[in-house]
């Protein structure tokens, strides 16, 4: 990993972010090199491993006073980022409440709470309730899979479990349906997840960063109290 | 046919005459997917199966690419399916009621299929038929216009004798170019083949220079320089270059594209070679959107008696090494594929989502080549520039917009139908012209586009001022500007991707907001929330989709808040919830429905 992420001494170029200086390297997006450099701008569908996506909108900056997703905008010289600022923490925060009002996302029942991304981004945003009427959606849970629980309550469309299975060229998963009622779909004649060619190993089975797609009898091997954002909140995280 | 059992032999051997006419072709998986339907009537799981093994896909993506587009059924569906258009316009031309007379008469519930299976009756977004509206679509093929209570009460009893709709009375699927108002590029038009001559006269690199004399901007309501695209397009390395017609005219209350396509196609083919010309390119696409269906075999037609001619294929006009034919893909009911890179994904046999940009189709477009994508106008108006000179183009209308803009004009007026004028037109001409009377207000470039007001009447259409993809739509005094936005927001939901956070629950928020003040059940705060929506989505959408979403209610709330503040309970009265809508779980675990366990419906 840390190949991937050196930056190439010949062609170095900087940008700023809320006035600090960044560095980047050929190729780099301004949410890859934030990370690089320790900046946390908020994401969810971005992950450092995999193309951007750009679909959570989480990470929109202004740039040069435009506005456009950090993850998909490639970094160049001179730019003038803005990412922490009240106006732009306040949409992220809408889109937060947006994501949790379109799923069914039950905190206190979830075995993902603690380590979950969405969560951990709400408190980062200082969300306190949902503020918009809940959808309630009539979702699919999929237990048939010995090892792996899939969810649909809880899935926000950022599609990493798609991209990660694609990279491991299994493609389990693909996005289904438009709009609102956009889904994930499972790779499989039936449409069910046992039969398809998961594998709990798999990194499709792991990256889910809310509780859509979790191992089964795992449920509190870890303690609440000792999750990944109970001892910093997101914005501490290492890059990775 | 259940969802589950087998293709039968006849239905198997019929699709893999169709994988084969398509070379087994991932690319075309939209059209195989869409011939297969016309076919079957729908998509059952065995057919995407099928269809999914002979072009190596998973059958995932084959069934996210088939539920992505709303012509598109992986749930039995009707024999018999009749869309009504469900732009504002045709609301106004009383299509609701006419959409409750029809399921009366054929006792079937909206948006289910009746239980023999013979028919299927539902909405779809505008079909572009809202000058001779109402209008409905049958089986994603035969439209018919106009209609009245007496039409649909023979449609319903054709139906019920299974007559097929190629048997309907042939006046019903009439379609009226309604030019009302022509000037140069609907008037007379070069004899096919002199303006492509003309061009070839010269080198594309000059033929290119003359375009950008001609300050063309592109029709389809973005207005970039059409000949800065085109350079950009040459100059980009790649294999093959593509010309793309962008044939998907989906803005609501939009029709120009459609009259185009009838009565001048010889003169878009024509400017689409002009541009394989100029940006070096061997082979264009149109990309024709669902709606018109039945005007894909006279464009073949057309396209066909061009190769006869020698302005298609091989040596091109007796000219060695210029090769360029154009084939058509039929879109399958998908607005956002109106965006060139989700066009360009359909293209490609995919879900209909914009990419990520940059890199510009221009660069990076069809199957990662450099590819110019433009509107069905813009092509027309190169012809005309080839002919006429860029000079002559750039002297018609104002410095900024050159040239002419074709109008579809339509709602409250005696006289809708196709007008065409120099940019800078005044709008209130345009009003006078179609006899429009008592006008409150127009709404110029469809749903994305401006909503004005009687005290702005003396704007003018062009970039500098009133920008248009070519909507005009009038509202007299008696309509609900309300009502208006309403449908509006319920056409973006309604075609929202869902790709994006903000647009895909964004829109949904939107349409729930604005239900509830229909409902009686809202209040000022309300209109705060909505306000809220409208920034967010301005600034934080993948496409221009969910950015322009929010312009009717916006407008609307700005011009017409009286509209709004009659369905409000209280201006200042704050709803702390709806009380029918806490009646739902009660509804559900008693398993009722009936009009008594709805609130609205007791005294």
């Amino acid at each position: 990993m840390m190949n991937d992420h050196r930056i190439d001494a010949l062609s170095p170029g900087t940008f700023a972010l809320d006035g600090h200086e960044v560095e980047f390297g050929p190729g780099d997006s301004i949410l890859q090199a934030a990370r690089r450099a320790g900046h946390y701008i908020p994401h969810l569908c971005w992950h450092p491993d995999f193309a951007a996506h750009g679909s959570c909108r989480l990470c929109t900056v202004k740039v040069n006073g435009r506005t456009g997703a950090a993850c998909t905008i490639a970094a160049s010289s001179g730019q003038d980022v803005e990412s922490d600022t009240p106006e732009l923490n306040a949409q992220r925060k809408t889109l937060l409440q947006m994501l949790f009002v379109e799923g069914n996302h039950f905190c206190p029942s979830c075995e993902k709470s603690g380590n979950c991304l969405l969560q951990a981004t709400a408190y980062q945003m200082g969300m306190e309730g949902p503020h918009f009427e809940e959808f309630y959606p009539n979702r699919r849970v999929d237990a048939s899979h010995p090892d792996l629980l899939l969810d649909l309550n809880r899935c926000i469309l950022c599609g990493l479990c798609v991209r990660a299975s694609a990279q491991e060229g299994k493609h389990v998963f693909a996005m289904g349906g438009r709009g609102v009622s956009s889904h994930l779909l499972v790779n499989s004649e039936s449409g069910q997840l046992d039969d398809s060619a998961i594998g709990p190993t798999d990194r499709a089975a792991n990256i889910c960063p809310v509780g859509a797609i979790l191992p089964k009898r795992r449920g509190f091997v870890i303690p609440i109290g000792q999750r990944r954002f109970d001892s910093h909140p997101v914005s501490q995280e290492d890059a990775t | 046919m259940n969802a589950n059992s087998p293709l039968s032999a006849q239905a198997a051997a019929e699709l893999q005459s169709m994988l084969k006419r398509h070379g087994s072709d991932p690319h075309a998986l939209v059209q195989i997917l869409r011939e297969f339907q016309a076919f079957a009537g729908w998509l059952p799981r065995p057919a995407l199966l099928h269809v999914a093994k002979a072009l190596n896909l998973t059958l995932a993506h084959v069934q996210g690419v088939a539920d992505f587009y709303r012509f598109f059924h992986t749930e039995p569906v009707g024999a018999y399916r009749v869309l009504f258009s469900n732009n504002i316009t045709d609301r106004m031309l009383g299509n609701e009621a006419l959409l409750r007379q029809l399921c009366g008469l054929l006792k079937v519930a909206r948006n289910q299929m009746r239980a023999d299976g013979l028919v299927s009756v539902t909405t779809s977004s505008c079909t572009g038929l809202c000058d001779q509206g109402p209008a409905v679509l049958i089986n994603h093929h035969q439209v018919v216009t106009r209609l009245t209570q007496e039409r649909i009460a023979q449609m319903a009893e054709l139906i019920e004798q299974q007559v097929p709709a190629e048997q309907w009375p042939a006046e019903w699927s009439h379609v009226d170019d309604q030019i009302r108002l022509a000037d140069v590029k609907l008037g007379p038009q070069p004899p096919p083949g002199s303006a492509l001559a003309a061009a070839l006269a010269r080198e594309p690199q000059a033929m290119l220079d003359d375009l950008k004399r001609s300050k063309l901007r592109g029709r389809g309501g973005a207005g970039y320089a059409t000949g800065t695209k085109w350079q950009l397009c040459r100059n980009a390395a790649g294999q093959v270059h593509y010309v793309i017609c962008n044939a998907d005219e989906g803005e609501p209350g939009t029709f120009k594209d459609r009259v185009l396509l009838t009565s001048y196609a010889d003169t878009l083919f024509e400017g689409m070679t002009i541009a394989a010309w100029a940006v070096g390119a061997s082979r264009g696409l149109m990309y024709l959107r669902g709606e018109y269906r039945y005007l894909l075999e006279p464009l073949e037609s057309s396209l066909q008696r061009r190769r006869d001619m020698g302005l298609l294929g091989n040596s091109i006009q007796g000219r060695p090494g210029f090769d360029f034919d154009i084939t058509i893909h039929v879109g399958a009911g998908a607005y956002v594929c109106g965006e060139e890179s989700a066009l360009i994904e359909s293209l490609e046999g995919k879900r209909g989502v914009p990419r990520i940009r940059p890199p510009f189709p221009v660069e990076h477009g069809y199957l990662g080549q450099p590819t110019t994508v433009n509107n069905v106008e813009t092509f027309c108006a190169v012809t005309h520039i080839a002919v006429h000179g860029g000079a002559w183009w750039a002297g018609i209308g104002t410095p900024q917009s050159t040239g002419t803009k074709i109008h579809s004009v339509s709602g409250d007026c005696e006289r809708p139908g196709i007008y065409e004028y120099p940019f800078g037109t005044r709008i209130g001409r345009i009003l006078e012209d179609c006899g429009a009377r008592d006008t409150q207000a127009v709404q110029v470039g469809g749903p994305s586009g401006v909503c004005l007001s009687a005290l702005e009447f003396d704007r003018h259409i062009g970039f500098e001022d009133v920008p248009t993809a070519g909507a005009f739509m009038v509202f007299d005094r008696s309509r609900d500007m309300f009502e208006v936005a309403r449908n509006f927001a319920h056409f973006f939901a309604h075609e929202s991707c869902g790709f994006c956070t903000p647009c895909r629950v964004g829109t949904e928020l939107v349409v729930r907001q604005l239900d509830k003040l229909k409902r009686g059940y809202g209040s000022s705060a309300d209109i705060q929330v909505l306000y809220e929506l409208d920034k967010l989505m301005h600034g934080a959408t993948h496409c221009g989709l969910g950015a322009g979403a929010c312009n009717p209610l916006r407008d609307t709330i700005a011009k017409f808040r009286p509209a709004y503040e009659q369905h409000l309970k209280s201006l200042h009265f704050v709803a702390g919830f709806d009380m029918d809508a806490e009646l739902s779980q009660a509804r559900r675990v008693t398993g009722r429905n009936d009009s008594g366990a709805h609130l609205e419906n007791l005294e």
